[in-house]
């Protein structure tokens, strides 16, 4: 695969110009990820009130794939309970590994990242949003993906 | 004299980069289907055959543990692991072979001198130096050793341009300064230290003076005495050797002085239940089975290194640092991070709108390793407040080419960016 196919235009697009680059009027949970290794830092605030994710936003400097997983997915988790966040991100997570067997047109704009299953050095870039949401709605703290 | 054999004496010869690039197996590769440009020396040299082909008749040939058995194998081990050390200390300028112990690599071997020369010289309220510019694995050994002693540790800052001025080191040096740790070349910015006359300075406000020579083995002809490092560290394989392997020197009155390190096998003298005593250099500091077949690795690269012309080397490698910092500042939006005048063949960049990682796996794409990151150099990224940098290295087989591939990949990813 040629490298230039992982930069879809979507993802270069959210990279340049992050949806929910924000701290939420009524953020009641957030968290800090880093990666250390390569200096990826994303701070996630949610209003997440009677189980679900009513809205979301994220802060912070990273790579293009970074910056556009976090925007992604802010989007893509709005108004979704706790545990449809994980099972998103489980498929999310089989798609950029390539161990997903589901159809990846299922996951809407996340499909984009396909291609990431040939970049395995760069998958933490994209989960970094991810694992930082996930400790956001457990109560805070951090996250990293080194 | 004739006049013409007068006139070859003063040009110097040329470095026969393509006879040198046939020696090196790996480099004749394609990755992602285009020739490979190997621009991460820096990070681990690639490795010519004669140090393959070195490892491989120790365990094919000469497998034996050394300095045990009486047995044929196991002197022809010993032989060729003693010899090793023994053109490290040639290599070295060091007096004699004993003053060079064998380590897994440059991290081990400041971690050895930290332990040891560390805990037993440090007392509260003394200081360890070191720069702005060192790598994680000249840092974190002393900081350790700081905090197990009560010393303090202190930092020389770098210059914009990524120099380390004498004047900064005269102005933290103090009476309570007793051990001072540098980089003899910088890993992310490329620069070259004045270490003699550090070593000059610190030594004449008492301290001991230990060298992270890493990254300038490869490039610089180093010879400790005339430097007056006490000790001096590098890993092998950036000097093309095997992973695994490095050394530590150390001048004899200071280093044998120190306590033992690691305890096993190998570095007693005699041992009883009731008390156990030590031998002296270079055992004292090697216990257990070393890495008999990467001394000897080393101790091929250190040959092949040797045998090359190292002012016609020398130069060939500053004209691909000077092509490469030239080709590089004429792309817009590209800024080098470490403009030293004096530097070994790295060039940190950033590009505007492209951040190191992006870039890093675009021009993989395009067959060029670059490394990307911090390069183990985190308070030095907070310097100069990017979060990360491309780096390009280069070795003795880095050609013009390969450089002007980087650009070309540098532009494509710009052009995908833009």
């Amino acid at each position: 695969m040629d490298a230039r196919e992982l930069y879809q235009e979507l993802i270069l697009d959210h990279g340049r110009r992050p949806r929910n680059f924000r701290v939420p009027e009524h953020a009641t949970h957030g968290a800090e990820g880093k990666n250390p290794l390569c200096g990826d830092h994303v701070i996630i605030r949610a209003d997440y009130e009677g189980g679900v994710v009513k809205d979301v936003g994220f802060q912070g400097s990273g790579c293009a794939i970074c910056t556009a997983a976090a925007s992604t997915m802010t989007e893509a988790v709005k108004g979704l309970s706790r545990a449809e966040v994980d099972s998103l991100f489980h498929r999310f997570h089989e798609l950029v590994t390539g161990r997903g067997e589901g159809d990846p047109e299922e996951l809407g704009k996340l499909a984009a990242f396909a291609g990431l299953s040939e970049f395995p050095m760069r998958v933490k870039c994209a989960t970094l949003a991810w694992h930082t949401l996930q400790a956001a709605l457990d109560g805070g703290g951090s996250a990293s993906t080194e | 004299m004739t006049e013409t054999t007068a006139a070859r004496s003063l040009a110097p010869a040329p470095f026969d980069v393509e006879r040198v690039r046939r020696d090196f197996p790996a480099l004749h590769q394609e990755v992602h289907g285009k020739p490979l440009a190997y621009l991460d020396s820096a990070a681990t040299a690639l490795k010519p055959r004669v140090v393959i082909e070195a490892v491989d008749r120790m365990y094919e040939r000469d497998t034996a543990n050394v300095n045990r058995a009486v047995h044929l194998l196991s002197q022809r081990a010993t032989l060729a692991y003693e010899g090793a050390r023994e053109k490290v200390a040639k290599f070295l300028g060091a007096k004699e072979p004993a003053e060079v112990v064998f380590v897994r690599g440059t991290t081990e071997g400041v971690n050895l001198l930290a332990q040891t020369l560390g805990r037993t010289k440090l007392r509260p309220g003394d200081e360890v130096l070191i720069t702005e510019l060192e790598h994680h694995s000249n840092l974190v050994p002393w900081q350790m050793a700081c905090e197990a002693t009560g010393a303090t540790l202190s930092v020389v800052p770098v210059t914009d341009e990524g120099e380390v001025t004498l004047r900064a080191f005269r102005e933290k040096l103090s009476p309570s300064t007793k051990i001072v740790a540098v980089a003899h070349a910088s890993n992310t910015l490329g620069t070259v230290l004045p270490v003699r006359e550090i070593a000059e300075l610190c030594h004449e406000a008492g301290a001991v003076v230990v060298v992270d020579g890493a990254q300038a083995v490869p490039h610089l002809t180093v010879d400790v005495q005339a430097l007056g490092a006490d000790f001096y560290v590098f890993s092998g394989h950036k000097l093309y050797g095997p992973t695994g392997i490095g050394a530590v020197y150390g001048r004899r009155a200071l280093f044998e002085a120190l306590p033992p390190w690691q305890g096993g096998g190998s570095m007693i003298h005699t041992v009883t239940f009731r008390k156990t005593t030590y031998k002296g250099l270079p055992d004292r500091f090697e216990a257990g089975t070393p890495d008999i077949a990467g001394a000897v690795g080393l101790g091929a690269a250190v040959d092949y290194v040797s045998a090359l012309d190292r002012a016609a080397l020398a130069s060939h490698e500053k004209d691909v640092l000077d092509y490469a910092t030239s080709r590089l500042s004429k792309v817009p939006g590209l800024r080098i991070v470490g403009t030293a005048p004096d530097k070994i063949g790295v060039v940190s960049f950033v590009v505007e709108g492209i951040h190191p990682h992006d870039l890093g796996t675009l021009v993989d794409g395009e067959g060029v390793a670059v490394r990307t990151g911090h390069h183990c150099t985190q308070p030095l990224m907070e310097r100069y407040s990017v979060p990360a940098t491309a780096r390009a290295s280069f070795g003795m087989y880095t050609t013009r080419a390969e450089i002007d591939q980087l650009v070309r990949a540098v532009e494509k990813a710009k052009e995908l960016f833009s």
